[in-house]
């Protein structure tokens, strides 16, 4: 799960990390007063307004602007309003804007990157640095992989402070920096393991110019990314009640609720599987066949008849979708249960278009049988006597 | 021969009076298995369903039945803290079948597992398979020798073991293979095992063992882990290695073949239309950092002189390459 920018600099401030004054304004009348409380705060008239969405290129969208007054800020505000987010990660509808942050803009010496995530060949987290910030760190691992530093922590000690202060001084911070950049570190580190993140980044972390306060310059978190880890969404009540469905995909939401795990794809063929890696082996063998997976489904062991039907509901409610193929290896779930499932979807919803079934494992028989019984009411299903053959049928009746 | 388990395996089941925990106590126990008990804190003195004996703790339950393996089906939340009480127990073979354990806890259970088994010899050492995985089964000979064609309501002799939630019937042993040959299966994915099992079987080739590693990003067994075993195992003839998108233990386990590896080797990698950025049901199943996708991990497999299957339907078929089967005796099998 991810959370929004304005939600990262949150969880940063409670963890101690310094961050610009900011304020989340959610209406254009708010913009003046939201502009002006941050100015006052910070001592200077730069504000960055920026819209509060996932989905990137947002600059180039217009959608980060810099403001100099409580005018700029509102033009700025109604501008993200009232218009559509059109990006190339959008789609062309674009996305509506419904909340902006207001960030004290800074001046900036020097930019720093800095990371945590958990590396899984060690099986350990891993606090990753750069003295090269602001840029994609993808990028500085290809072109310059020496201005990666990493220190592994222990799972049983967590980040010692000499980790982190070995780290500021390769960093190249120097004064009272070292010691702010390492409590930074430290309550990064704290944070990653507290609120079971999968990735939490800094990027930029930068280092004012000296001022009266901090005569050796302060260092700041500007922007932050967190990723966290879906399994342990059970006891992070914070970081669940977060989440923001706007931008998720409807039918991936609606297979959530159902505890189905369904990811929506360009091609024109629905599959319908169980277990993940044989779901991602059907859409590659579809593909080998010629066609394309409309998406990835993996019902798992324990889905119930009810949740299977309303998995079909929402393979056929994606019109893109011009063939099904169900693909059932039985172990924990029967081959009865899938069948069932296929004859009630046939009943409620009708499969207009072609339906390959191949069911093979626990409890066969039955689930072909159930079929078998219900065939004057699945005119174009087809049955397969393997996984190849399953995947031919589909692509041959699609076309 | 086998690895990891065998009949002789003694076996407790953690979680044995849940509903998941006690349908494949069951299930076990039909498969010949040697279960000898369960733990369920609280309700330790009490018998399950089928008689078994069930404890508070996982040391009451060793030290009453000298179990060495253990099965956990305990919820998510609780299941780090089972797999340290079965560390602390001492168990030499801890099969974790619980799916959606949070990482941060395997991160902390992996580390204390390599703590404990840092000052060991190898044979002293814990095995820990999973979390998120099907388990592990070592195929025995039916009772009626025909084997694949036995309706037999219950065919199974005692001289197999399966640990976990896989359809036992799939398997064959040694005796039910025309082809006299035994396959060692690995693997990331539970129902892409059954397949792959399935289709070996079909063409006349039995399994050693098979061992489900699981689907998390953190776990116990690797793929190394395995075929280091299966490398070492007289009885198992030739290994199968299944694989999908996500990290890089397909490459590495790729490297390890080519400096160690003597027996013939087949893989597949599952994932290849799979989006970057997207978890693909699995935890650990995801392309990120332009690390993970399926077509390097093709790639180093093949360069390593793995046989590649190029699609789910032809892991079977890949393995009889790389054993060198000619089609013929393939067709008389």
């Amino acid at each position: 799960m991810k959370v929004h920018e304005y939600q990262g600099r949150q969880l940063l401030q409670e963890a101690g990390i310094p961050v610009p004054p900011g304020i989340v304004v959610e209406s254009i009348d708010h913009a003046q007063s939201a502009y002006k409380q941050i100015a006052d705060e910070a001592g200077g008239s730069l504000v960055v307004v920026k819209a509060q969405v996932f989905a990137g290129g947002r600059g180039k969208a217009g959608f980060v602007k810099l403001v100099n007054s409580a005018k700029e800020a509102e033009d700025a505000a109604r501008f993200m309003f009232t218009n559509r987010m059109v990006s190339p990660q959008t789609g062309a509808d674009g996305l509506e804007v419904k909340k902006l942050l207001f960030a004290a803009g800074v001046d900036i010496a020097k930019e720093y990157y800095l990371a945590i995530t958990t590396d899984r060949s060690t099986r350990k987290n891993v606090l990753i640095a750069s003295s090269e910030g602001g840029v994609e760190i993808e990028q500085v691992a290809h072109d310059n992989p020496d201005a990666i530093l990493k220190e592994q922590i222990d799972p049983l000690l967590g980040l010692q402070g000499h980790q982190a202060r070995r780290l500021a001084f390769q960093l190249g911070f120097t004064g009272k920096q070292i010691n702010q950049a390492a409590k930074i570190m430290s309550a990064l580190a704290k944070l990653y393991e507290d609120k079971d993140c999968s990735l939490a980044e800094i990027n930029p972390l930068i280092v004012t110019p000296p001022n009266d306060a901090h005569p050796d310059g302060q260092v700041l978190a500007i922007d932050a990314k967190f990723n966290f880890d879906d399994n342990a969404l059970f006891r992070q009540k914070q970081i669940s009640a977060m989440f923001d469905a706007s931008e998720e995909n409807p039918l991936e939401m609606r297979a959530k609720k159902v505890d189905l795990n369904y990811i929506q794809l360009d091609g024109n063929i629905g599959c319908l599987v169980n277990g993940a890696g044989l779901a991602m082996a059907t859409m590659d063998i579809i593909k080998h066949a010629g066609g394309e997976p409309a998406n990835f489904l993996d019902v798992g062991g324990g889905a119930s008849e009810e949740a299977v039907t309303e998995a079909f509901r929402i393979i056929l409610e994606d019109k893109a979708v011009k063939g099904v193929l169900v693909n059932i290896f039985g172990g924990i779930m029967r081959c009865d249960i899938i069948a069932q499932a296929v004859a009630n979807a046939a009943k409620e919803v009708g499969f207009k278009v072609p339906l390959v079934v191949r069911l093979e494992g626990t409890n066969v028989e039955a689930g072909k049988k159930i079929l078998q019984d219900a065939k004057s009411s699945l005119p174009t299903m087809q049955a397969a006597d393997d996984l190849a053959d399953a995947a031919k049928k589909v692509c041959a009746a699609v076309g | 021969m086998s690895i990891l388990i065998d009949a002789k395996t003694r076996v407790i089941c953690q979680g044995i009076t849940g509903s998941f925990g006690a349908l494949h106590t069951k299930g076990c126990l039909d498969y010949g298995t040697h279960v000898v008990g369960g733990v369920t804190p609280g309700r330790g003195g009490t018998k399950d369903a089928n008689g078994l004996p069930i404890f508070n703790t996982v040391r009451d339950a060793v030290a009453a039945t000298g179990a060495d393996a253990t099965m956990i089906f305990v919820p998510p939340a609780f299941c780090g803290d089972a797999i340290l009480e079965a560390i602390d127990a001492n168990i030499r073979v801890i099969i974790a079948i619980t799916e959606g354990v949070p990482v941060q806890d395997m991160v902390r259970v992996r580390a204390e597992l390599d703590r404990v088994n840092a000052t060991r010899h190898r044979a002293e050492r814990l095995s820990l398979i999973g979390p998120n995985c099907p388990g592990v089964i070592t195929p025995g000979p039916k009772s009626d020798a025909a084997g694949a064609g036995s309706d037999a309501k219950n065919p199974y002799t005692k001289a197999g073991c399966k640990i976990g939630i896989m359809p036992g019937y799939i398997n064959r042993h040694i005796s039910e293979s025309p082809l006299g040959k035994n396959v060692g299966i690995v693997s990331r994915s539970g129902t892409l095992t059954y397949e792959a099992v399935w289709q070996t079987s079909q063409l006349g080739l039995a399994q050693s063992t098979c061992v489900g590693i699981g689907g998390d990003p953190v776990r116990g067994f690797g793929f190394i882990d395995c075929l280091e075993r299966f490398e070492r195992d007289p009885d198992t003839h030739a290994i199968l290695m299944i694989g999908e998108i996500g990290g890089t233990d397909e490459e590495d386990a790729a490297q390890w073949y080519k400096e160690n590896g003597s027996k013939p080797i087949a893989g597949f990698i599952a994932g290849r239309t799979a989006p970057p950025g997207r978890r693909m049901g699995h935890a650990g199943a995801i392309i990120s950092g332009g690390q993970g996708d399926a077509e390097s991990k093709i790639k180093a497999l093949r360069a390593c002189g793995f046989e590649i299957a190029e699609t789910p339907a032809d892991m079977g078929a890949a393995m009889a390459r790389a054993m060198k089967i000619e089609a013929a005796a393939l067709a008389g099998a």
